[in-house]
């Protein structure tokens, strides 16, 4: 809740006016796109993500839809087919779950086994992610789960540009796009970078530079690392932090040349440990550039519980800025070795 | 829907449908062969009893409608025009196949004549169904969606949120239940407390009608008259087919869930033999005339089946293709 201070700085914005933004203006420029979804005309979307959109774009176009997941996301499909370019609100990523057979078995699947006969240009967005108190049911993490699934595209804006500009990457794209906004950062104050009109949605992001450790993030926790890399700073810890943006496919690239540069990485994720994300990038780590190690890669990943509600428990779960920079400093210290 | 007018049955227009059926039905039965030699493998479901529905559906539909089927569906397929040579292609996974080699019996696609595949998985159809007409209505095509299910999907929430937000939104669907009286091996009455499926519609004010699914003319009356509603901005429509599978579910069926005598009686009121009966009495077709329509019927399942054999694989190197759309291709 910082916005007493937008107006001395004309430019600053919340993530939620810049995702706002995008939508405005992928409505604005293409008429086959539209927005659908559980109450995002009216209401103004959960997150009064898409507020006043109803009032000019109108109900066509703005479509509330009622509470019937997998035939929302699935009718998103079909009017993909059709020729349309609808993006589907599923409140958050825990609802998607009631869409899985639609997102799973047709979204992924349509293009490759009709033998590249249909595509599916269809955008999901959903809100991910724990810290708001919201108990177990309200704070999955499943992006990396999605990201199993050959046929999806998986991002997660992280920053004020992402947030602005990410959508219409999604949209310029013949393939189903999820897109995963962490519930937490919504409300994150920024500014745009001057003259920037567009991004991709493949490659990985250098946020911050340094010489002696890699950490490699995404989402919210992204910030948890740029906060436990200013802390490191000040020890004298120079570490970089990587975010990924694109869960799939994962810029490689990107990942193995910041690995070279300070041969120790750690990775941090919402997502439980087992059978993670996290798991997937030590393993191409170790495939790629094991010999480029000085210590085993390391990774920080929320506690294996369903998400407690008491702010105390469920602040131990997850990744934070402190845990983050432990877990560096003892990647440094193993590093030096016995 | 119900002042329904039969068209007049003139001697063209019959032999015409029963030569749609007896070509779905060749087609099956040499699947059924094809199977157990082991020509072609995976999961096969059989439409044989159920002919009358996909050819009186398709003697009504348009070119520019859409379709969504199940995963038994190669009567569908043959009777919207998917090329026979290709449907047998697919079944025997060759390049040449409708989906490529990659689809299978249960996976028909050709969007050329908007046939937006089979869906395996039960009721998977439906919303996709409901967004292929949301993008006619928005885009103001005069089409509509047919939409095939059976009557196991009436089980899955998805026909109950496909028909509601269908309704809701006074979409150009035309529900098409094919109510073979099996979901797999459970009996409809076994499954639902309320085993009328066409009054299920009411719940949301959707205009529907039980149809006599072994009676070829009764379907396509049906549905000419349903889709002309529809077209006209009246919303969805749905239609019950009672019908009958004369074949086990699969290929994997050993059929422990109904009595043989079920299945004769049945096969008594086929699709296939009432509209030959009927044809014969009115003096429209003769013994030879009949024989003659088998006679071309295999001749062209045989010249599919040889185009299927002789047709190339895709080769191993093409295995990641299509997982994204390859933007230059089209």
């Amino acid at each position: 809740m910082q916005n007493a201070t937008v107006a001395e700085a004309p430019v600053s914005l919340t993530y939620r006016d810049a995702v706002r933004e995008a939508l405005h203006a992928a409505l604005r420029d293409d008429p086959r796109v539209f927005l659908m979804g559980e109450d995002v005309g009216r209401y103004g979307g959960s997150y009064a993500v898409s507020k006043g959109l109803l009032e000019t774009f109108g109900a066509e176009r703005i479509r509330d839809t009622p509470l019937c997941e997998s035939t929302f996301v699935g009718a998103g499909i079909g009017a993909a087919l059709g020729g349309m370019r609808p993006i589907v609100e599923v409140m958050t990523v825990n609802f998607s779950l009631l869409a899985l057979d639609q997102i799973v078995n047709n979204a992924a699947t349509f293009s490759h086994m009709s033998g590249g006969q249909l595509n599916v240009p269809l955008v999901i967005r959903l809100a991910t992610g724990a810290g708001r108190q919201l108990g177990a049911q309200h704070s999955h993490s499943l992006e990396g789960w999605y990201a199993h699934i050959p046929g999806l595209r998986i991002a997660v804006p992280a920053t004020i540009d992402d947030a602005r500009f990410m959508l219409a990457a999604a949209l310029r794209l013949p393939d189903p796009v999820l897109l995963f906004e962490h519930l937490y950062l919504y409300n994150m104050q920024g500014t745009l970078t001057e003259g920037l009109e567009q991004v991709d949605l493949e490659r990985a992001a250098i946020r911050r530079t340094g010489r002696d450790v890699t950490l490699i993030s995404y989402g919210w926790s992204l910030h948890k690392c740029l906060a436990a890399a200013a802390t490191l700073a000040a020890e004298g810890i120079e570490a970089e932090v990587l975010d990924l943006r694109s869960l799939r496919p994962l810029d490689e690239a990107t990942i193995m040349a910041s690995v070279r540069h300070t041969h120790r990485a750690l990775i941090v994720d919402e997502g439980w440990r087992s059978g993670s994300l996290a798991a997937e990038i030590v393993t191409r780590i170790v495939e790629q550039a094991f010999y480029e190690l000085d210590a085993p890669v390391a990774r920080l990943c929320t506690a294996e519980v369903p998400i407690p509600y008491a702010a105390h428990l469920e602040e131990a779960a997850l990744p934070s800025p402190a845990r983050i920079a432990a877990a560096t400093r003892e990647l440094l210290v193993s590093a030096r070795g016995p | 829907m119900n002042a329904l007018v039969a068209p007049a049955l003139t001697q063209t227009h019959g032999l015409e449908l029963l030569r749609a059926m007896l070509r779905i039905r060749a087609f099956e039965d040499r699947c059924y062969q094809l199977y157990g030699q082991m020509r072609i493998r995976g999961f096969l479901h059989l439409y044989n009893g159920e002919e009358a529905v996909a050819v009186g559906a398709f003697a009504a539909l348009r070119p520019e409608d859409a379709i969504v089927s199940t995963y038994r569906e190669h009567g569908h397929a043959l009777a919207r025009g998917v090329p026979m040579n290709r449907v047998m292609a697919e079944l025997f996974g060759k390049q040449t196949g409708c989906s490529g080699g990659r689809g299978g019996s249960m996976h028909l696609f050709d969007v050329a004549r908007k046939f937006y595949g089979g869906n395996a998985i039960v009721a998977g159809g439906l919303p996709i169904a409901v967004g292929l007409a949301l993008a006619q209505k928005l885009r103001g095509e005069p089409a509509l969606t047919a939409c095939f299910f059976g009557d196991g999907a009436v089980a899955e929430g998805e026909f109950h949120e496909s028909l509601n937000l269908a309704a809701l939104w006074h979409l150009p669907v035309l529900f098409l239940c094919e109510n073979n009286r099996y979901a797999m091996g459970t009996a409809l009455d076994r499954a639902q407390a309320e085993t009328d499926i066409s009054a299920k519609a009411g719940a949301y004010r959707i205009p529907a009608a039980a149809i006599d699914g072994m009676d070829v003319f009764a379907v396509e009356t049906a549905v000419t008259d349903a889709a002309r509603g529809i077209r006209a901005g009246g919303g969805p429509v749905l239609l019950e087919m009672r019908t009958y599978r004369f074949r086990a579910h699969s290929m994997f069926d050993p059929q422990l869930y109904r009595e043989r005598a079920e299945v004769e009686q049945w096969r008594k009121k086929g699709p296939i033999i009432t509209l030959t009966t009927r044809l014969k009495a009115l003096g429209l077709m003769s013994e030879e005339d009949y024989q003659r329509l088998q006679r071309e019927c295999n001749a062209e399942v045989d010249a599919a089946v040889t185009f299927a054999e002789r047709s190339p694989w895709e080769p191993v190197s093409g295995l990641e293709r299509f997982v994204y759309a390859e933007r230059h291709r089209r």
